[in-house]
C-alpha cells in the first residue's frame, strides 16, 4: 500500500489523464439476498496480471440498510481541519444523521494515515432543486473547492471503499470481508502515468452509479466538452469520471431506460441500422442523432452498478470488443456474474465443490448485459440492440431518409 | 478618369520555336487575348496573361511555358512588388479594385500549426481497411434529450416520444461550399450538383437562384437567400434539402454578393430574375434584416414556407464578435450555423475586403463551439465550418476543433482543371468554370468534372478514416470537438489557448 495522495495527485501529475489497463468483477444476487465480499476479493484477487499495486476498490450495494432512506457519502480526507470543514459545509446544507470513522486496518507503523470516514445525510429540502441534483451539487462543491477532502461515493444504501495499493491489500485495509451486500463491484489497476492516488482509483462513484472500467475512452474530449454543458466538471481526469457523469446524464437527468442508455453509448453501427425495419431504425438513428456526443470511443469494458430505482448491474464493452469483458450464471441462476477475466469464476467454482456456473458467455462487442433485481438478466449481451424490447415511437425522425 | 500606368507584368510566355507546329491552337484557347499569330509566328502580349496554363496545357507541341516574368524592379521589403502594383492600378483607374478566389496573403495557417494524436499501447488503432469507420453524420436541429417512456408494468416496453425536427443523413461530413449559378458555369454546377447527389453529400448553390434543370439534385443541395433574393420563389424554397440565409461570406464579410455584368448571360439573367447585362449586386445588409430579431422572423417565414420539413440556418462570416452573433442565431431558431472564415473564396470580392476582414475560420470554431456549449445549445445545433479547408488536414482539424461538417469550394474548382489565376470576376475563364460564354462552358466536361470531384471527396474520406483508425476512434461523432486529440506547435501560446488545445509535448 501507498500511505500518500489520498485526496489529489501530486503537483507534477495534476491535469494529465490517467492511463490504466484494469480487472473488473462483479455479481448482483437477484434475490437481493446479502453476502460477504469474500467472494468479490476471490474474483478480483486472482487477476493479477492487471493490476500493479497502484490501486484498487469496491463497491457494496445494500450494505447500509438501517439507513437506506440517507445519502451514505464516504470521504477521504487528508487532514483532520478537512475533515471538519466538509462537516460543517454538509451541516450547512441538511441533517448528518449519522458520521463515523470507517473501521479500517490501519497498520500501526503509519505516520500519516488518511482519515476515512462516512456520513449518512438528508440535504434540506428546495424548490428548485431535486434532492439527487442538490447531492450532485455538493459532491462538487468539496471535490472541487474544499482542501484535503474527496468524496468517494455519494449514493444511498452503498458505499465506495478504495485506495493505492494491490487488490488484496484494498480489501484486508478496509475489512470487505466484513460487509454484506447484494451487488459487488470489485476492481483493479495498471496505471501507466502516475503512481496513483487514493481518489483516482476506482469505482468511480456519483449518487447511486458506481462505475468500474479497463480501457481508454478515445472519444475524452467529446464526451466532456458535451457534460460541460450540463455543468458536469470532469476535473480528475480519468476517463472512468466521464463514463459515470454520462450515465448520470442520461439515466437520472434525461430519464432514458438504461437499455436505451447503453445504445447512447455504444450505438450499433449505422450498417447494421439499416438493416433493421422502419420503426427500429427511427428509434435508433434518433438516439444516434441526438446522442452523437455521448457515444463513448475507444477500448473499454465497464461494468456499472446503478440503482436508481432498480438495484441493476450492467456490463458494456465498446464496439469493437477491444477490451475483454465474460458474464456467467450460478446454477440456481441467482447470481449473475460479470468479470474481465474467466478466471474469476475459475476461481469461485474451483474452491466450492458444490458449486458450478449454468453457463459462461462471451457478450457481443457494443451490447449491454442487464441483469436487474428482483428481475434477473434481462439483457445478455448476445441480443441484436433492439430486440426484447417492444419499441414503438410516437415521434421519431422527420424527413430522415428512414422515413 | 483612367490614366494607364504600365506595371510590369507577372507572366511571360515562352514558346520553344522548335517545337511550335503553328497549329494556332493556344491563340483559340486563350480568352484572355494574349496569343496571336503574326502570319510568321506565334506572339504573345504578355501584359494580359494570367498564367491561367491553359495554352500549356493544349499545346499539342509542349511547346508553350509560362514563366515569371525575371525583369526585376528595384527591391524592397515594405513596398513589395505586390503593393506598389496595386498604387498603380489604383492611381490608373482611381476605383476599389477588385479580386477573386480567396485572400492571398501570405498569413500564417493555423491549421498548419496543429498536429494530430495517434494512437500507441494503451489504446489499439484502429485498420480502416479491415474495420468499420463510420463517416455518416445527420444534418439538422436534434433535441437536448430525447423523451422514452418505459411501460411500467413491462419492463421491456419502450416507447419514443420525441419527434426529431428535420434532418438528413449525409455519408461524408463534407459539404461544397455556396458557389452561385453565375459565379460559376452551367457545366461547373451541373458536375458539383451530380457529385453531391452520387456521394450523399450536399451543396450550395450560392445566391444565384436554381436553374429548374437542377431541381432534381434537390434533396443534395443547399439553396441560399441572400440580400438580393436572387431567383427566390417557392419553387426555389421548396427544391432543397436545407435553406441558408446569407448574412456575410467570409471572403467579404459586410459585403453583398457581387456578380459583374459581364457574366449575366440570358441563362443567368432567367435563373436570378434579373436583366440580362446589369452588374448584380446583393445589397450589404438584407433591408429587411437590421437585427437578430429581424433574423428570426425570416427564419420562422422560410419554415412556414416550406412546411417545417427542411432544416433552415444561417451562414456568417467569422469576424470579431461571431461568439454572441452565433448564440443570437441559435436562440433565433437556426437548425444550422455556417461559419466561414477570412481565406473563404469568392467569384468576385473588393480586394480591401477579402485580404483584411473577418477572422481566421479554425479561431472562429473554437470561439463558437465553444459559447454555444456555456449557452447548452451546441449539440442541438449542425455547424458547418469553410473558408479555408484545403485539404483533409484541414478538414479533419476543423472537426477535432468542432464543426459538424467542413465546407469547401475552391478544391471542388481546383479538382474540375482551376488553375487558381484569381481572375473568376472577369468572366473569362478559359477552363469553363467561371465563366458564361458558351464557347468556354462546354470545355468543361460535366463527367469527367463530376468524376473528379468524386475522386477528390472520396480521398478525403478516406483519409478521415485513417486518421480516425489511428486515433482509435472508429465514427467521425467521437472526433467533433476533441480537442483532446489536438496539438499546437505554432509561435503563439496565445492561439493554443483561445482554440482549447494544449502545446505539443503538453
Ligand atoms: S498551340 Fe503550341 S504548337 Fe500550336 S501554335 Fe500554339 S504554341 Fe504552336
Ligand atoms: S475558376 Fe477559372 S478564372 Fe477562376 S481562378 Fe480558376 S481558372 Fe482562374
Amino acid at each position: 500500500m501507498r500511505w500518500e495522495n489520498y485526496t489529489s495527485l501530486p503537483e507534477q501529475y495534476r491535469n494529465q489523464r490517467v492511463f490504466d489497463g484494469c480487472g473488473i468483477s462483479g455479481f448482483i444476487n437477484i434475490d437481493g439476498s446479502r453476502v460477504s465480499g469474500d467472494k468479490v476479493i476471490d474474483m478480483i484477487s486472482i487477476l493479477k496480471e492487471r493490476e500493479n499495486g497502484l490501486g484498487a476498490g469496491f463497491a457494496a450495494y445494500g450494505i447500509y440498510p438501517k439507513y437506506k432512506d440517507y445519502y451514505a457519502f464516504h470521504f477521504l480526507f487528508d487532514t483532520i481541519a478537512a475533515k471538519t470543514n466538509t462537516l460543517h459545509y454538509l451541516g450547512n446544507n441538511g441533517t448528518i444523521i449519522a458520521s463515523e470513522a470507517i473501521p479500517t486496518n490501519t497498520p500501526t507503523n503509519i505516520d500519516n494515515p488518511p482519515i476515512i470516514w462516512r456520513a449518512f445525510f438528508d440535504p434540506k429540502k428546495s424548490n428548485n432543486l431535486e434532492p439527487d441534483e442538490i447531492i450532485l451539487k455538493i459532491v462538487m462543491e468539496i471535490n472541487a473547492n474544499i482542501n484535503n477532502a474527496f468524496v468517494m461515493s455519494s449514493g444511498k444504501d452503498m458505499g465506495v471503499f478504495k485506495g493505492n495499493g494491490w487488490s488484496h491489500e484494498i480489501a484486508d485495509f478496509y475489512m470487505i470481508s466484513g460487509y454484506n451486500a447484494y451487488m459487488w463491484l470489485a476492481h483493479s489497476r495498471f496505471p501507466t502515468n502516475t503512481p496513483g492516488w487514493w481518489g483516482g482509483a476506482h469505482p468511480f462513484n456519483l449518487l447511486n452509479c458506481s462505475v468500474i472500467h479497463n480501457g481508454e475512452i478515445t472519444s475524452y474530449g467529446t464526451n466532456q466538452r458535451y457534460l460541460s454543458s450540463y455543468g458536469y466538471k470532469c476535473t480528475l481526469f480519468t476517463d472512468t469520471e466521464v463514463i459515470a457523469y454520462l450515465f448520470d446524464l442520461l439515466c437520472r437527468k434525461h430519464k432514458l431506460p438504461l437499455s436505451i442508455a447503453t445504445m447512447a453509448l455504444a450505438p450499433p453501427l449505422y450498417d447494421e441500422i439499416e438493416k433493421l425495419d422502419k420503426k427500429d431504425q427511427i428509434i435508433l438513428k434518433s438516439i444516434r442523432a441526438t446522442y452523437r456526443s455521448a457515444m463513448l470511443n475507444g477500448p473499454f469494458s465497464i461494468v456499472v452498478g446503478y440503482s436508481n430505482p432498480v438495484p441493476t448491474m450492467i456490463g458494456l464493452t465498446d464496439r469493437k470488443k477491444l477490451r475483454p469483458l465474460v458474464a456467467a450464471i450460478s446454477d440456481d441462476e441467482n447470481t449473475i456474474y460479470m468479470s474481465s477475466e474467466e478466471a474469476s469464476f475459475k476461481r469461485l467454482t474451483s474452491s466450492n465443490n458444490n458449486f458450478s456456473m449454468k453457463e459462461i458467455w462471451h457478450p457481443k462487442s457494443g451490447t449491454a448485459t442487464i441483469a436487474m433485481l428482483g428481475k434477473g438478466l434481462v439483457r445478455n449481451g448476445l441480443e441484436p440492440s433492439l430486440m426484447k424490447l417492444k419499441s414503438k415511437y410516437e415521434g421519431g425522425l422527420v424527413n430522415g431518409n428512414c422515413a | 478618369m483612367a490614366i494607364v500606368h504600365e506595371i510590369l507584368n507577372y507572366f511571360k510566355v515562352e514558346i520553344n520555336r522548335e517545337q511550335c507546329k503553328k497549329c494556332k491552337r493556344c491563340v483559340n484557347h486563350c480568352s484572355y487575348g494574349v496569343l496571336s499569330f503574326n502570319g510568321e509566328k506565334i506572339v504573345s502580349d504578355d501584359q494580359k496573361c494570367v498564367a491561367c496554363q491553359r495554352c500549356a496545357v493544349m499545346c499539342p507541341g509542349n511547346a508553350i511555358r509560362i514563366v515569371q516574368n525575371e525583369s526585376f524592379l528595384p527591391p524592397h521589403g515594405n513596398y513589395t512588388r505586390k503593393i506598389r502594383n496595386i498604387i498603380w492600378a489604383q492611381s490608373g483607374d482611381g476605383g476599389v479594385l477588385l479580386a477573386a478566389t480567396g485572400n492571398d496573403r501570405p498569413i500564417r495557417s493555423i491549421f498548419d500549426d496543429l498536429l494530430l494524436d495517434a494512437c500507441q499501447v494503451t489504446n489499439p488503432s484502429i485498420d480502416p481497411l479491415r474495420e468499420k469507420i463510420e463517416t455518416k453524420i445527420f444534418f439538422g436541429r436534434r433535441p437536448e434529450k430525447l423523451t422514452f417512456v418505459s411501460d411500467q408494468d413491462d419492463l421491456e416496453g419502450v416507447s419514443l416520444k420525441t419527434k426529431l425536427m428535420p434532418n438528413f443523413e449525409m455519408d461524408m461530413p463534407i459539404m461544397v461550399g455556396h458557389m452561385s449559378l453565375g459565379s460559376i458555369s452551367y457545366n461547373a454546377c451541373h458536375a458539383i450538383y451530380k457529385a453531391a447527389k452520387e456521394l450523399n453529400i450536399v451543396a450550395g448553390t450560392g445566391e444565384g437562384g436554381l436553374h429548374p434543370d437542377f431541381f432534381e439534385y434537390a434533396p443534395n443541395i443547399i439553396t441560399e437567400v441572400a440580400s438580393g433574393r436572387f431567383g427566390v420563389d417557392l419553387n426555389y424554397l421548396h427544391n432543397a434539402a436545407a435553406l441558408e440565409i446569407k448574412i456575410g461570406q467570409g471572403a467579404k464579410p459586410g459585403h453583398g454578393g457581387h456578380l459583374p455584368g459581364e457574366k449575366v448571360s440570358s441563362l443567368i439573367s432567367q435563373t436570378r430574375m434579373i436583366p440580362k447585362g446589369s452588374d448584380a449586386l446583393s445589397p450589404y445588409p438584407h433591408h429587411d434584416i437590421y437585427s437578430i430579431e429581424d433574423l428570426a422572423q425570416l427564419i420562422a417565414a422560410l419554415k412556414e414556407a416550406t412546411r417545417y420539413k427542411v432544416p433552415v440556418g444561417v451562414k456568417i462570416a467569422a469576424v470579431h464578435n461571431s461568439a454572441p452573433i452565433a448564440v443570437g442565431i441559435v436562440r433565433g431558431g437556426a437548425d444550422f450555423l455556417t461559419l466561414d472564415g477570412f481565406r473563404g473564396g469568392t467569384g468576385a470580392a473588393p480586394r480591401i475586403i477579402r485580404n483584411h476582414a473577418g477572422i481566421p475560420i479554425e479561431l472562429a470554431i473554437a470561439a463558437v463551439d465553444e459559447r454555444l456549449r456555456q449557452e447548452g445549445l451546441r449539440d442541438q445545433v449542425t455547424l458547418i465550418a469553410g473558408g479555408s479547408i484545403r485539404y483533409s488536414a484541414d478538414l479533419i482539424k476543423a472537426i477535432a476543433l468542432g464543426a459538424d461538417i467542413g465546407m469547401c469550394a475552391m478544391p471542388v474548382l481546383i479538382a474540375m482543371g482551376c488553375r487558381v489565376c484569381q481572375q473568376c470576376f472577369r468572366g473569362l475563364c478559359s477552363w469553363g468554370i467561371a465563366t458564361q460564354q458558351k464557347y468556354l462552358v462546354k470545355r468543361l466536361d460535366v463527367d469527367i468534372a463530376k468524376n473528379r470531384i468524386k475522386n477528390l471527396f472520396h480521398s478525403w474520406n478516406e483519409e478521415l478514416k485513417e486518421v480516425l483508425g489511428a486515433m482509435g476512434i472508429d465514427s467521425v461523432e467521437s472526433l467533433r470537438s476533441n480537442r483532446d486529440r489536438l496539438r499546437y506547435i505554432g509561435p503563439n501560446p496565445h492561439i493554443a489557448e483561445i482554440l482549447g488545445v494544449k502545446h505539443a509535448g503538453e
